[in-house]
């Protein structure tokens, strides 16, 4: 014990810097990346975004059968993976918020950041620009993959620039990126990992088959408004009469990923941590 | 050059309650710069709460704390101006040492190069990059630490951080919380032992059940909770206790031939023993041990009194 000095100097700070917004999304930049369970769930999303449709598509074109093609679209096997990573994409979304309140670490993060809100808007920036530049090669491989896959017998070929086809792949990443915030949002709402997956597949997963027990004229007139469905349009190519345009759709889901937020922000300022 | 140093923590009536339940109740006290202040109390009595409402990580329901001036969340540096340690572990356990440091420095502009000073100097080096969730309570505490000092602040608030710690980061943690005060820093350390807080602490907030028990010197305590009674050994004890009894002294006696008076000094008991030709074998002024006077001043402070729960589970948490 006698090796311990009595008087212990504390390196001091030569410039203490101010605390602004782009340095807490730097700071969250470094969380992202720092999380094993990060680096696991986007692995996952991109293995699952690429590697469903090049499944998906070899299976096609061993199996084919002229008559059987028609009944898939190009797509629909280049964009399968997206329903998959979308689970991953967004229990990662909620994770980012609940482990930092089952792990007590937000209380580290508002003592740093007393004002809370640049955490939050740094959180869904940094999400947001990550998931997306990851997708985005992702859908890409997935298409130009799966129709390599399927040109060597001749199936389902369509042209990246044939109309609408761009922009339903690109949509494919603006959908898992969009899901990804909006999971975000239902996290900081409920502040806990099995609520905030739990509301997530409930608004995705289960209410809208559940609709189908309504009568027809009834499901018809709601479900295009579901987030899901909403979200959905917007890596659709083709539109039928009971969904919604990608443009609209892409905006109402949108609104509902900005009310999320937006409840989220409000709860975040007023509660105790 | 050093930045400026003058820190100061006030409370103003500051309340909280939970639902049905106050945790905190009406504190009014000021925490200088300079010396180490003790926050004291029984497990419960506040502390923890009190820390988060100077830190604005609960709202208070009444009343107002600030911190230099300002309340902490107004402050354009916030980690320069304090620095906590918080008592429930405040780290993601899936995130090693070093990134936890790093991303909370990096929301200040602090650099990598402060992280690992600070590292080194908590002594945690060989296992920052390892995750948090594998660490001992004494490697999260000198973690904390580390947190605590990043912005070099001129305030720091640490919720009992010895706990978990061996003897000889007990004393670490003393000499650093010294050499903190004698910088001119403002240091302000909770904690529910008394034996702790003498050996750290020159001032002392004593809360129970939320309330302000006291706000004084170290010494001050002691004295005030000691009483002044004096033991008296004497083959004569009842005819002493017959002079000695009076409107202001009290004496109570346990055993055949002792005293103890309280209410006099031991100066005036020996002379009036001398007066009357009494004999003396003990005359011995009673000094509290702070370890004594902290449970007096708390005693009917305490949440649950073991003696008076029917549960012992209860009653456990508390009686320590």
């Amino acid at each position: 014990m006698s090796s311990i000095p009595t008087v212990i100097a504390v390196p001091r700070l030569e410039q203490p810097g101010r605390l602004t917004q782009a340095r807490v999304a730097v700071s969250e930049w470094t969380k992202l990346h720092s999380l094993r369970s990060t680096r696991w769930s986007l692995l996952a999303a991109t293995v699952l975004t690429i590697g469903f449709p090049l499944l998906f598509a070899t299976i096609l074109s061993t199996r084919a059968n002229p008559l059987q093609e028609h009944r898939h679209s190009a797509l629909e096997v280049a964009l399968a993976g997206v329903n998959v990573s979308q689970l991953a994409i967004a229990v990662l979304g909620v994770l980012l918020i609940t482990g930092e309140y089952s792990t007590g670490m937000i209380r580290a993060t508002f003592t740093a950041v007393p004002k809370r809100l640049p955490v939050l808007w740094a959180k869904l920036v940094v999400y947001a620009v990550a998931s997306f530049l990851l997708m985005l090669p992702c859908v890409l491989i997935a298409f130009f993959g799966s129709q390599a896959i399927l040109g060597r017998k001749d199936l389902l070929q369509i042209s990246f620039t044939h109309p609408g086809v761009a922009r339903a792949v690109i949509g494919g990443a603006v959908y898992l990126m969009l899901v990804g915030i909006f999971a975000m949002g239902l996290g900081a709402i409920v502040r806990n990992t099995a609520g905030g997956i739990s509301t997530f597949a409930a608004l995705f997963f289960v209410i809208p088959p559940l609709l189908n027990v309504l009568p027809t004229t009834w499901n018809d007139a709601i479900s295009p408004y579901l987030p899901e469905s909403a979200a959905r349009s917007i890596f659709a190519l083709t539109t039928d009469a009971h969904s919604l345009a990608p443009g609209p759709g892409l905006a109402l889901f949108c609104g509902y990923t900005a009310l999320a937020i937006a409840i989220a922000a409000v709860l975040l300022v007023r509660r105790d941590t | 050059m050093a930045a400026r140093l003058v820190g100061m923590i006030e409370a103003q009536g500051l309340t909280k309650d939970y639902g049905e339940k106050r945790a905190v109740d009406g504190l009014s006290f000021t925490v200088q710069p300079g010396v180490v202040t003790g926050f004291l109390g029984p497990n419960g009595s506040g502390k923890s709460t009190t820390m988060r409402l100077i830190l604005g990580l609960d709202a208070p329901s009444a009343g107002d704390v600030t911190v230099n001036g300002k309340h902490y969340r107004d402050h354009p540096t916030p980690l320069h101006e304090v620095g906590a340690l918080l008592e429930a572990r405040s780290v993601h356990t899936g995130r090693s040492a070093y990134y936890h440091l790093l991303a909370l420095a990096q929301t200040h502009g602090i650099s990598k190069r402060r992280v690992t000073e600070l590292i080194d100097l908590v002594g945690l080096h060989e296992v920052a990059r390892k995750r948090a969730g594998k660490f001992s309570l004494g490697m999260g505490q000198r973690l904390g630490i580390a947190t605590a000092l990043l912005g070099d602040p001129s305030t720091l608030l640490l919720d009992e951080p010895v706990n978990g710690l061996d003897p000889e980061g007990i004393h670490w943690i003393r000499n650093l919380l010294k050499s903190l005060a004698a910088e001119g820093r403002t240091v302000f350390v909770s904690s529910h032992l008394m034996t702790e807080m003498a050996l750290t602490a020159d001032h002392l907030i004593v809360i129970g059940r939320g309330k302000l028990i006291a706000d004084t010197s170290v010494e001050e305590f002691v004295r005030r909770a000691s009483g002044g009674t004096v033991l008296v050994r004497s083959p004569q004890a009842s005819s002493l206790r017959d002079l000695v009894l009076g409107e202001h002294v009290s004496v109570t006696s346990t055993e055949p031939g002792l005293l103890e008076i309280g209410g006099l000094t031991a100066e005036q008991i020996g002379e009036t023993a001398a007066t009357h030709g009494i004999v003396l074998h003990e005359l011995s002024p009673q000094q509290a041990s702070l370890e004594e006077a902290f449970m007096e001043l708390t005693r009917g402070d305490v949440e649950f009194k073991a003696g008076e729960t029917a549960s012992p589970s209860v009653a456990d948490g508390v009686a320590a």
